[in-house]
């Protein structure tokens, strides 16, 4: 049986507009049966999306998903290129409702657009449920929305059932490449290896570029050619589920041994037990062998049968989040950037809990409750010229509360450094905005059924 | 006997790292550049060595898995990401750049070790 193609052009929310282009014009050329998917969803983008929602009942789909499908829709249709994603997000009618909309703008014929459903556990019995499943600690928080990862069944069917669109919310990342491949091969849904192999090829192209160079070089020990033009990933899957991981012709970027190790394992606990909805994959075994230029076989990966329970993230109002910063610059930088924070901390009083970065002399390494900043020597005393504490400092204060009003004196306090802190400190940005904060539970499978349905 | 002699270098001479995280959790894989290098990564980078660069994070748990095939290592560190990406007070909110920290750790290798990266 031939393989079959996935393509990938989008490894997140907000991604790159003009990955597809190339992705899609390579499938053209090979003619052969192919999906293209924009993975679009993770912890933190789903928020957003709930948030959006809540605001408007109109939105909380990805906002990109016109300019994602707007280019390649029609080849697609043309084509026969299944177009599978979760942009769906907190709202797949919505998203489901612009797809049709756009390819009536377009002048094409009305596509066939399935809508995944199952995974939205917002209403009143969603949140009983998981109120039954989660700890008591949680009992009295105010409850926003929650989502349970549903897998690649739901996508299989709707595409047997002749989708050339397929628009999910919350489904597992690695589930929009194995959903086409099941209906392609025809898979049965405790074919565990198979499974296994195509959720692998899956969870490699679930981050786009991640796989072809992106978010991988590192100057003179992992060089990557054109990054500016990274080429987005393609798996060929074959009919035993192992396949060929390459990439969009005529892009920037590669597909070596060492960019497919590192995606292999990204986000992965135990590899020997990586734990989607559809299938256990084990990749203890795997190999990785480079059969060409931008050209690596993944095989070996075994599967064991699915777990009994899906995970669901419950979101719950998380307060509010506030950041501001202002920077040193020059002799004794770090001296007065490390007063600006004695003053903000003074001013704020002992009881609220915040976090300081000293960014150019540690930030991201940090820890919120500031141990490593804390454990980190100041610079010496009078700063003695030429000397690495003379540097350009920016001191960032955050705080998160439920009270936005506290999250605002923050933002006062510092911007009042302009006038009553350290000398010379400049460039006062702050920010602030409302947070979810999300908690992880299994749901019995057969309490959240996923299904699907014809956009009318 | 004879004693070979090594010097120390940063574990990023050797090999390259990727962190991702999940809820609280923080996972950071770690390949050697070569094959001939892994086994400095096996008997150096050990749960213990990885667990004292993060303590700052107060890990609860740090588990190793060992990727022979791939000349890899795959750290898992408990609850310290300070609640996760929804939570979390860094600029980093994934710690996604943690995987430069371990990179940070120091190794040692024989003084006469030729490094490359292809």
């Amino acid at each position: 049986m031939k393989n079959y193609l996935v393509g990938c052009a989008a490894g997140g929310s907000g991604d790159r507009i003009d990955a597809a282009a190339p992705i899609v014009a390579t499938l053209i050329r090979r003619a052969t049966p192919a999906a293209l998917i924009f993975e679009n969803l993770a912890e933190r983008t789903l928020a957003f999306a709930q948030l959006a929602k809540r605001a408007d009942p109109q939105a909380g789909y990805e906002p990109l998903l016109d300019l994602e499908l707007r280019p390649i829709l029609a080849d697609c249709l043309r084509h026969g290129i299944a177009i599978v994603s979760n942009f769906g997000a907190a709202n797949p009618r919505g998203a489901a409702a612009h797809v049709l909309r756009l390819a009536a703008e377009l002048g094409l014929p009305r596509p066939r657009v399935a809508v995944v459903e199952g995974d939205d556990l917002s209403d009143a019995d969603g949140e009983a449920l998981l109120r039954s499943l989660l700890p008591s600690a949680h009992a009295r928080r105010a409850f926003v929305s929650a989502n349970v990862y549903q897998g690649a069944v739901a996508i299989a069917e709707a595409l047997k059932a002749g989708a050339q669109v397929v628009v999910a919310g919350r489904v597992a990342d690695p589930s929009l490449t194995l959903g086409p491949a099941m209906a392609h091969f025809g898979w049965a849904a405790d074919d565990w290896d198979r499974l296994a192999g195509a959720t692998m090829a899956g969870h490699l192209l679930e981050c786009g570029a991640q796989l072809t160079g992106g978010y991988f070089a590192d100057p003179g020990f992992k060089d990557v050619p054109e990054l500016h033009n990274v080429g987005y990933p393609i798996a060929e899957i074959a009919a035993d589920g192992s396949c060929v991981l390459t990439k969009a012709d005529d892009t920037g970027g590669m597909v070596d041994v060492r960019t497919v190790k590192e995606q292999l394992l990204y986000e992965v606990h135990d590899p020997a037990a990586y734990i989607t909805p559809d299938v256990v994959a084990d990749i203890m075994q795997a190999r990785i062998e480079q059969l060409g230029p931008d050209r690596v076989r993944l095989s070996g990966v075994r599967g064991h049968p699915r777990t009994a329970t899906l995970k669901a993230l419950a979101y719950f109002e998380g307060g509010w989040l506030g950041e501001a910063e202002i920077s040193y610059a020059g002799p004794n930088a770090e001296a007065r950037a490390r007063l600006a924070m004695e003053v903000v901390r003074k001013r704020m009083g002992a009881d609220v809990d915040l976090r300081f970065d000293l960014i150019g002399v540690l930030s991201l390494f940090g820890d919120d409750a500031g141990r490593m900043l804390a454990g980190r020597p100041g610079p010496p005393a009078g700063d003695p010229l030429p000397g690495p504490a003379s540097g350009d400092v920016r001191m960032r204060a955050a705080i998160r509360h439920a009270d936005p009003h506290e999250v605002d004196r923050l933002l006062r306090e510092v911007y009042s450094l302009w006038l009553c802190g350290p000398a010379g400190g400049g460039g006062v940005r702050s920010a602030k905005r409302q947070r979810l904060s999300n908690v992880t539970c299994l749901v019995p499978r057969e309490r959240v059924p996923a299904r699907f349905h014809f956009a009318e | 006997m004879t004693t070979q002699a090594t010097i120390l270098i940063p574990l990023h001479r050797i090999a390259h790292a990727r962190a991702g995280d999940k809820g609280n959790h923080s996972n950071i894989s770690v390949f050697a550049y070569q094959p001939g290098y892994f086994d400095i990564l096996l008997e150096q980078v050990t749960q213990a060595r990885v667990a004292e660069c993060f303590a700052a994070r107060r890990p609860t748990a740090v588990a190793r898995y060992v990727l022979a095939n791939l000349h890899g290592l795959n750290f898992v560190l408990h609850d310290v990401l300070d609640g996760g990406v929804n939570d979390s007070l860094n600029l980093d909110m994934h710690g996604k750049a943690l995987s430069f920290h371990l990179l940070t750790l120091t190794v040692s290798v024989p003084a006469g070790l030729r490094l490359h990266y292809d």
